[in-house]
């Protein structure tokens, strides 16, 4: 599917770019992560017990359901996070890696 | 009212329920009584470590008891207590090498005693634990200590004890015991009372409760543990871990369980209050947690923290546990205050006091558990 | 010499009119809020690059949201305003807080707790496929973002909100599939004379099931909800249901706003230590208050819905009657009558919130007839069956320890969206009535708490 949120006004903002999985993503500025993430496609992760995709729930910041991750391994609650300019998001749990300290 | 049977055990934690399973495999007629529910106080808030090394060279019999037990829980309880044996690493810092010393020592100690380590330093260690951060030195493993999840352990015991034939009462709070001619007698608050002549009391941070009324006081307090829980991530740390240090806010553990999240514990405790039956997390010793994580698995520190847990841990002031007869009453036995050591040796702590109820003695030594013992008499 | 140390958590209407009324007694208050902006939930503003009027965004409650906006902008100069701020724990008397990644920690002698409400939800059978939201949330994506949650929206569940939404939603443009209301209408007349205690309220609910009507929106009353298709990848396809008359119905749909109208949000008055106590009207546990808001922990009280859900009419009466409390217990003059006409209002409201009550019951009836592979727990995704299996077997009969063998509650929204729910599934799996069954205790943090905090903080 393209995008699962319909945009229905306020489409005169600036437009701004960010990355979702590695692809660039048009969005407006004053979108939510979540916004942003699912104007273009159908989910923000996977469910972790393999239940399938996850696109949030409440949009409130309660249901904890749409945490996504930044390129370099952050996590962010994509409800309540205001898109920036350039940002890299995964809906895709990173593999764990670890440092070399030896 | 008054029911009967051959022993009545006080106190359904880890413990007393796994008592209650192994009297019921000698023959004996059980009566496990709780308060509230099986396994819900110490026995379930604990940080779930089914750890031998590390512990005092004397208590290993003990803790080598345990670990078979451990081994065939599954057989035992007919249940998945989510018992996972993928090893238990303690390390130590690089500003204190001296312990890494005192590792390869105890190390020498325990294989006298049937426990086998293994000293992991330099590059062994970041590859076989590429988590720690680079301040950690070296460590200690354990190959076959490992974890489970404490809040089905003692449950299973109960259950298990229960399908083999004891009598398991829960919501039941015993106020007053007595030993009216050779038997014991028990009055719950809602005016049961049960009686045998025997009796074992498991009753964790409440145990003084009851071996006072046998004029046994002892210097019993409470603590509660600090615990916390994260979001969960793919499964890639497979043993327990745990700091060795002497400074208190040091202390940190963790370990990761097949679904994902890690479970953290360690530094100071919290206030307790045994008449609620809670305790709570200091903020602070949450946020310390934070800090030590940084140091002991610094990638740790992107995640984020699910929930804290603490809950009643009884402590004598050597850490030692109460274990064995009462120095007072024949026919009377302890087994509490395992001052936040005892979920790893419950199922040994119940196999033990069964046989020695059982047989009048224990080829498992526990002498230094004695109620009598002088650190518990001087300040009592 | 200083006044008292007053935080006040939430500034939704109970949180911005009890500021208002501390600031006016000389009082400096604090109010730390999660959200970025005030107004709360319901009279939530837009971003500031956002240009829809009053009216679009708030319809026939635009004047109050607009009097209660400009009345907190009054008020920025006059309190101490954290926005972004999360309070993760409470503990002896010191909010702990989170705010742009740093820890920060505030003393108090007085707290009032506006916290909120959710939504309350009951389960249906693929409730976890991408593309259900909670009806609460399906608002804010169009009142905060402009946006609906899809193409064909299908609105499902009971309370005024449903209407409501499904209203904002048409009015908006948003494709509507359908109004399926799982209250049968017949409770609407019974609850008549009370729901006349608020007439304008009472006249504007019915104008949005007209406006419904007349766009030809499909609306049924009294249904049951059968199942939301799809797939896991896909998201949801479609819904089922049947209607008052049994007979089953499904429609296409790409995505359905859920819910049972509201429960508080009581996790930090749980944290504070406060009592609860079951409510049987609403079959919920709610912390204990006195008329004013006084919980049964000294300097705590709570306002607004996160204490009783009464509507945001409801919360500026009851966060001024908090305010109040708040003067008289730290020995400032406090008039009778300012009291007792606060009350009043409160009383009327109160007769009011019943109708709804009755009018949209909660359908714990519901719980008996989930199927066993519907998921309840969504965080952990933790089946009803499991967790009928966990009652069977273990004999667990109460929330929390049945959280202990099921994991039901123990994810990361704490059993906000799961616990009445999974309470309702428990009570009639063990066969116990539900107040026996007790509630899930709030643990900190609140919310999920990075661990990086103390880089900065600690």
């Amino acid at each position: 599917m393209s995008g699962r949120f319909v945009r229905l006004a306020e489409s005169a903002r600036q437009a701004v770019t960010i990355r979702v999985d590695g692809k660039p993503v048009q969005a407006l500025l004053g979108d939510s992560v979540m916004v942003a993430v699912l104007t273009a496609g159908g989910h923000l992760r996977e469910s972790e017990f393999g239940d399938g995709h996850r696109a949030g729930f409440c949009l409130m910041g309660a249901c904890q359901d749409c945490w996504v991750w930044t390129a370099d391994g952050e996590r962010l609650r994509a409800c309540s996070t205001p898109l920036t300019e350039g940002m890299d998001i995964s809906t895709r749990q990173p593999e764990t890696t670890w440092p070399d300290h030896a | 009212m008054t029911a009967a049977s051959d022993v009545i055990i006080i106190g359904a934690g880890i413990a007393g329920s796994a008592a209650a399973f192994f009297l019921r495999q000698r023959g004996c007629s059980v009566t496990l009584i709780e308060r509230g529910l099986a396994g819900q106080q110490a026995s379930g808030v604990n940080f779930g470590n089914v750890r031998r090394q590390g512990r005092r060279l004397e208590h290993l019999a003990l803790s080598n008891r345990a670990s078979v037990s451990w081994r065939r829980m599954r057989e035992l309880v007919g249940e998945d207590i989510e018992y996972i044996q993928e090893g238990h690493i303690r390390i130590c810092y690089r500003d204190r090498p001296e312990l890494l010393d005192n590792f390869a020592e105890y190390a020498g100690e325990a294989r006298v005693r049937g426990l086998e380590l293994e000293i992991v330093t330099g590059t062994a260690l970041r590859q076989r634990f590429p988590f720690f951060g680079p301040d950690v030195l070296g460590g200690s493993y354990s190959a076959l200590d490992g974890h489970a999840n404490p809040r089905l352990v003692a449950p299973a015991f109960a259950r298990a004890a229960k399908r083999n034939g004891a009598e398991v009462i829960e919501n039941c709070e015993i106020l007053q015991v007595e030993k009216a001619g050779e038997d014991f007698l028990a009055s719950a608050a809602d005016g049961r009372r049960f009686h045998a002549p025997i009796l074992l009391v498991t009753a964790g941070a409440w145990g003084n409760r009851f071996s006072t009324q046998f004029g046994e006081p002892v210097p019993l307090v409470s603590h509660g543990p600090t615990m916390c829980v994260t979001e969960p991530v793919p499964y890639s740390i497979r043993c327990a871990v745990g700091v060795v240090t002497p400074v208190k806010e040091e202390d940190l553990y963790f370990r990761q369980i097949p679904r994902g999240n890690i479970i953290i514990g360690g530094g100071p405790r919290n206030p307790s209050y045994p008449d609620l039956c809670r305790a709570y997390v200091m903020p602070r010793n949450t946020l310390n947690q934070f800090k030590q994580l940084r140091r002991l698995a610094p990638e740790l520190t992107r995640l984020n923290i699910l929930r804290v847990w603490s809950g009643v841990e009884g402590y004598f002031p050597d850490e030692q546990p109460v274990m064995g007869p009462s120095r007072t009453t024949s026919g009377l036995y302890y087994a509490f205050g395992f001052s936040g050591g005892g979920f790893q040796l419950g199922p040994g702590v119940g196999d033990v006091m069964a046989e020695l109820i059982a047989t009048g003695q224990t080829t498992t030594p526990i002498d230094m558990f004695d109620i009598g013992r002088p650190a518990l008499s001087a300040t009592a | 010499m200083a006044g008292p140390r007053v935080i006040i958590i939430g500034a939704g209407p109970a949180g911005v009119r009890c500021a208002e009324t501390l600031v006016a007694a000389g009082i400096r208050p604090t109010i730390i809020d999660e959200g970025r902006r005030d107004g709360g939930q319901i009279y939530r503003r837009q971003p500031d690059n956002f240009t829809r009027s009053y009216s679009t965004l708030y319809g026939t409650e635009a004047a109050k949201a607009a009097v209660l906006h400009s009345c907190f902008d009054a008020l920025r100069e006059r309190v101490d305003y954290l926005p972004e701020t999360l309070v993760w724990n409470i503990s002896e008397r010191v909010v702990y807080a989170l705010r742009l990644g740093k820890l920060v920690e505030l003393p108090f002698d007085a707290l009032v707790l506006c916290t909120g409400a959710t939504d309350r939800l009951m389960p249906v059978k693929g409730w976890n496929f991408a593309g259900t939201y909670s009806l609460g949330g399906a608002q804010v994506a169009l009142k905060s973002q402009a946006c609906a949650i899809g193409r064909r929206t299908a609105f499902i569940g009971t309370g005024p909100l449903l209407y409501l939404v499904a209203a904002q939603y048409l009015k908006a443009g948003a494709g509507v599939a359908a109004v399926l209301d799982t209250s049968p209408w017949s409770l609407r007349l019974a609850a008549l004379p009370k729901l006349l205690a608020m007439p304008r309220a009472l006249f504007n609910g019915m104008a949005l099931t007209l406006a419904l009507r007349r766009a030809g929106v499909p609306m049924y009353n009294g249904v049951t909800p059968l199942e939301i298709t799809g797939s896991g990848e896909g998201g949801v396809s479609g819904l089922s249901f049947k209607d008052a008359r049994g007979q089953a119905h499904s429609l296409a749909c790409d995505a359905v706003a859920l819910g049972y109208h509201l429960r508080p949000e009581t996790q930090l008055a749980d944290l504070a230590r406060c009592e609860f106590q079951f409510d049987a009207a609403t079959r919920q546990w709610l912390p204990r208050i006195d008329p004013d808001g006084r919980s049964s922990v000294h300097g705590v009280y709570l306002a607004g819905d996160g204490a009783r859900i009464l509507g945001a009419n409801a919360a500026e009466a009851s966060g001024r009657l908090a305010a109040l409390a708040v003067l008289k217990d730290s020995g400032h003059p406090v008039e009778t009558d300012v009291v007792d006409g606060q009350r009043r209002i409160l009383a009327r409201l109160e007769r009011f919130a019943q109708g709804l009550r009755q009018s949209f019951p909660w359908p714990a009836h519901f719980a008996a007839n989930l199927p066993d592979d519907a998921v309840v727990c969504r965080c952990e995704a933790v089946t009803v069956g499991e967790l009928r299996r966990v009652v069977a077997q273990t004999g667990a009969t109460e929330s929390n320890r049945a959280k202990a063998f099921s994991r039901v509650g123990m994810g990361r929204c704490q059993g906000r969206y799961c616990g009445n729910a999974a309470a309702e599934i428990i009570a009639h799996a063990a066969d116990v009535p539900i107040d026996q069954v007790g509630r899930l205790r709030g643990q900190a943090p609140v919310k999920p708490l990075p661990i990086a905090i103390a880089e900065d903080g600690a």
